[in-house]
């Protein structure tokens, strides 16, 4: 029964992936490459290449890639749903026990103390995100040389426009991604 | 707030559309969401929202995944986290599956490449916008050990690079510690 291996496999990957994004990344190689040879470890690099290029979760794209692969649309519906099954149990009765206790005090200041927190890890994904788009992956070793003056000029510009106008984030998005392609088939 | 047909509509809608430009993965749904929960639609609290967060980054899987579950059950039960789980499913299933047919040519494809570099660039600073807003909130309130935690928080997953578990334990520990100190103050004043 292959979808019941599937099924399985992404399971297990959702129930043990805490922390998300990059730390599901060598479970996801532990089941789809060392232990079931579902895909070569370059294909797996190109996986890993083509989620960061494309939206949405690591786990779910492998899940929906690996599953595509070996079993067709209906494999990637397994994988997907093996992956987000532990989660939405787990979540939602986490999120059961936040709305029947949160107005208790001791859960007030534990609340208090995270929030503060969660603002600092996301000004942290954004500030990844900044320096990978600035330099393209390559990280800050020569923070001029490997500049990419480009999107920097992009990312001001979104900046300014969002905090000045308020516009909609999608057409900022959207415009970037048309000024990228304008711009850049000159200068690379 | 009405919840008929329009309502999961619109709410399958705007998660399906906030999957869809998750580039980068992880924390990077959550500003997209506050954008459009709490600026646009009002349907949950500024507050509320960072509180989701946390719990969608505490529990294992995917975080837009476990994002998505936690608000759609804030808005519409069993059947909210349903809508929102297919939304958010729903573009890299489509996306992937369609690129697994021909991913060399989508994978060295300049034309896409431009485009992603740029959309890169956009999505950073919608991020970027976002946390500007929640941290001069954050100062407007006035009190240090919040603005303290924020300033620890970061330099300890950006710069430390210490596990989220961990700064997500200690920052609740501490807030835990405080309110219980702040009460026996309080206590005390009563006894003067």
């Amino acid at each position: 029964m292959i979808y019941l291996k599937i099924f399985w496999s992404f399971f297990q990957i959702g129930l043990f992936s805490i922390g998300g994004g990059y730390a599901a990344m060598p479970l996801i190689q532990e089941q789809v490459v060392n232990m079931h040879n579902w895909l070569s470890m370059s294909e797996f690099a190109d996986v890993i290449t083509i989620s960061q290029m494309t939206p949405g979760p690591i786990a779910i794209n492998c899940a929906t890639f690996v599953g595509t692969r070996i079993a067709g649309i209906p494999g990637a519906i397994v994988a997907t749903l093996g992956c987000v099954f532990p989660s939405c149990i787990i979540v939602l009765f986490l999120a059961y026990l936040y709305y029947k206790y949160k107005k208790l005090s001791i859960v007030q200041g534990v609340l208090n103390g995270l929030r503060p927190a969660v603002i600092a890890m996301i000004g942290s994904a954004g500030l990844t995100l900044v320096i990978l788009s600035f330099w393209d992956g390559k990280g800050i070793s020569n923070i001029t040389e490997n500049i990419d003056f480009i999107s920097v000029v992009i990312f001001t510009s979104s900046i300014v426009i969002l905090r000045k106008w308020k516009v909609n984030p999608i057409f900022v998005m959207l415009g970037a991604g048309v000024l990228g392609l304008c711009i850049y088939p000159f200068v690379l | 707030m009405k919840k008929d047909m329009k309502f999961y509509l619109k709410l399958f809608t705007s998660t399906l559309y906030l999957s869809a430009f998750t580039f980068g993965g992880g924390f990077v749904i959550i500003p997209l969401m506050k954008k459009k929960f709490v600026d646009e639609y009002k349907w949950i609290e500024e507050k509320e929202m960072l509180d989701l967060a946390a719990i969608a980054q505490s529990a294992p899987g995917a975080i837009a995944v476990n994002a998505a579950i936690i608000v759609g059950y804030r808005l519409a039960g069993v059947l909210g986290t349903m809508i929102t789980i297919l939304g958010t499913v729903l573009p890299p299933l489509i996306i992937l599956s369609s690129i697994s047919v021909a991913y060399t040519a989508f994978r060295d494809s300049l034309i896409i490449q431009y485009i992603l570099r740029g959309m890169q660039a956009g999505v950073a600073a919608v991020i970027i916008d976002v946390v500007i807003s929640m941290a001069i909130s954050l100062f407007k309130e006035k009190k240090l050990l919040p603005i303290v935690i924020m300033i620890g928080a970061f330099v300890a997953t950006f710069i430390l690079n210490i596990n989220v578990i961990v700064i997500i334990l200690a920052s609740g520990i501490i807030g835990a510690v405080s309110i219980h100190h702040s009460k026996r103050v309080e206590k005390g004043g009563d006894l003067k």
